[in-house]
């Protein structure tokens, strides 16, 4: 560090607080593949990669693309004596249209389609203009928010899992072909890997704050007073 | 990043005892007064108890979906319209069934994702809920953080089950030959996993640590 960093112990500017445990860290800048874990808990604070941005933009713009192909590309086949059925995810929605588990099969699409899509889609809007070093549109904070809330509920790599038991099950009745969307959803479960290993939440929060959007969510802050020394925390 | 604290023996200065308020979601710290995170719009709740009680309602909702989806068949298999045998499977049904067609393999799976891990995932909870708060050493909140991590992780992969057979019966429409429809049960082990998910999500991780001694050695 070229600088002592500043923090100030009245409005928690310069510091930040362990997600899992609450523990304070005082904000310092990362070099580039450094990782900051937290001293308490050890989770990862911060990891900063380079060119994370763009690899997060490509990798969100590549599921989706899979996932609008998942949809409309056949999933399986089955056949058997005979009697053949080719169904695409989509035939599948259309199939249950009418019915008592209409619920059960949109809560279904949406874990494994929508969800999905939604958030790269979300990821999208708070990253490209960020990447593209200009300011973050409205509201970027909320879909970030979002799309990470929404992380545990986007079920694509359960799906493959599950689709093989299912091949188990039905093997023994008919014949089952593996379409291109299965293929796709395979394809999936490696793009979200990777995306996961690039994201840093930290800096991305950074990012969207000294790209400008400090006071979406409230009312302008007084002005902090100017930076003046305060006591270290061992001296108080 | 370092800590605001110098010496390694001082107890670890969290944003709660600083008087601040720690965003949950993105570590952003604010004054204790604030309400909401202005960076990133999450509420800034301070660690206590209090929060335990929306992990209960979950769980308990949980709990209660949880019997039917055990008791109410999984999907209901109709081979030559009915003529060769109309069978329903619960989801113990359903594992016995694929150990009788001797693939073990996938037995395990489905046991695991559908009876061992919901089943701990209960526990695990409210073990957690029960313990929260309550004074421990650094080695007991290291294993409880360990075990909400793996609680966590693990949640979503119940939902293998309600796959499986929304796949089957969209997949096994064979009009006069075969055809499998889902039953009751799919529905309420899909609720009972989302419940649960939304249980373990409203725990907060803060109470871990809340209830360690001020002044320890290694913490």
């Amino acid at each position: 560090m070229e600088r002592e960093p500043t923090y100030d112990l009245k409005t928690g500017r310069g510091l930040m607080a362990c997600p899992r445990c609450d523990a304070l860290h005082v904000e310092e800048d990362l070099d580039l593949g450094e990782t900051a874990r937290c001293i308490r808990c050890g989770t990862v604070l911060a990891k900063p990669r380079d060119g994370a941005f763009a690899q997060l933009i490509a990798l969100a713009f590549t599921s989706v693309v899979l996932l609008v192909g998942a949809v409309f590309f056949p999933f399986l086949e089955v056949s058997t004596m005979g009697f053949g059925n080719a169904s695409s995810l989509f035939d599948v929605a259309l199939a249950f249209a009418e019915g008592v588990l209409l619920p059960l099969v949109l809560a279904v699409l949406a874990m494994i389609i929508g969800l999905p899509i939604l958030r790269s889609v979300l990821l999208l809007y708070t990253l490209v203009p960020l990447a593209q070093g200009r300011p973050p549109r409205r509201h970027a904070a909320r879909a970030y928010r979002w799309s990470e809330i929404l992380r545990p509920w986007s079920m694509a790599e359960i799906f493959v899992i599950g689709t093989a038991v299912a091949l188990v099950k039905v093997a023994g009745l008919a014949t089952v072909h593996l379409g291109p969307a299965f293929w796709a959803f395979c394809a999936l479960i490696f793009v979200n890997l990777a995306s996961r290993a690039f994201m840093c939440q930290t800096s991305i929060w950074d990012a969207i704050e000294d790209a400008g959007l400090q006071t979406e969510f409230g009312p302008r802050a007084t002005p902090a007073p100017p930076s003046q020394p305060l006591p270290r925390p061992e001296d108080a | 990043m370092s800590a605001p604290t110098g010496q390694p023996a001082a107890p670890i200065l969290t944003a709660h005892r600083a008087g601040l308020a720690g965003c949950a979601r993105c570590g952003r710290v604010w004054p204790s007064d604030q309400v909401k995170c202005r960076r990133c719009g999450a509420h800034l709740v301070p660690p206590d108890r209090r929060g335990l009680q929306a992990v209960w309602a979950w769980w308990l909702a949980g709990l209660i979906c949880y019997i039917p989806a055990n008791v109410f068949p999984m999907m209901s298999t109709q081979t030559f319209a009915g003529l060769a045998g109309n069978s329903e499977a619960t989801i113990l049904g359903g594992v016995a069934e694929l150990i009788h067609y001797g693939s073990y393999d996938i037995a395990i799976i489905v046991f695991v994702a559908s009876i061992i891990v919901p089943m701990g995932k209960f526990i695990a909870i409210a073990w957690l809920a029960t313990v929260a708060g309550r004074p421990a050493t650094v080695d007991q909140a290291h294993t409880r953080l360990k075990t909400y991590e793996v609680v966590e992780f693990i949640g979503r992969w119940s939902m293998i089950d309600v796959f499986v057979v929304a796949i089957l019966s969209a997949l096994v429409q064979l009009g006069f030959v075969a055809s499998i429809h889902p039953g009751p049960a799919a529905v309420s082990f899909a609720l009972s996993v989302a419940f649960t998910m939304l249980s373990a999500q409203s725990f907060d991780a803060r109470l871990i640590w809340r209830g360690l001694p001020l002044r320890s050695k290694t913490d």
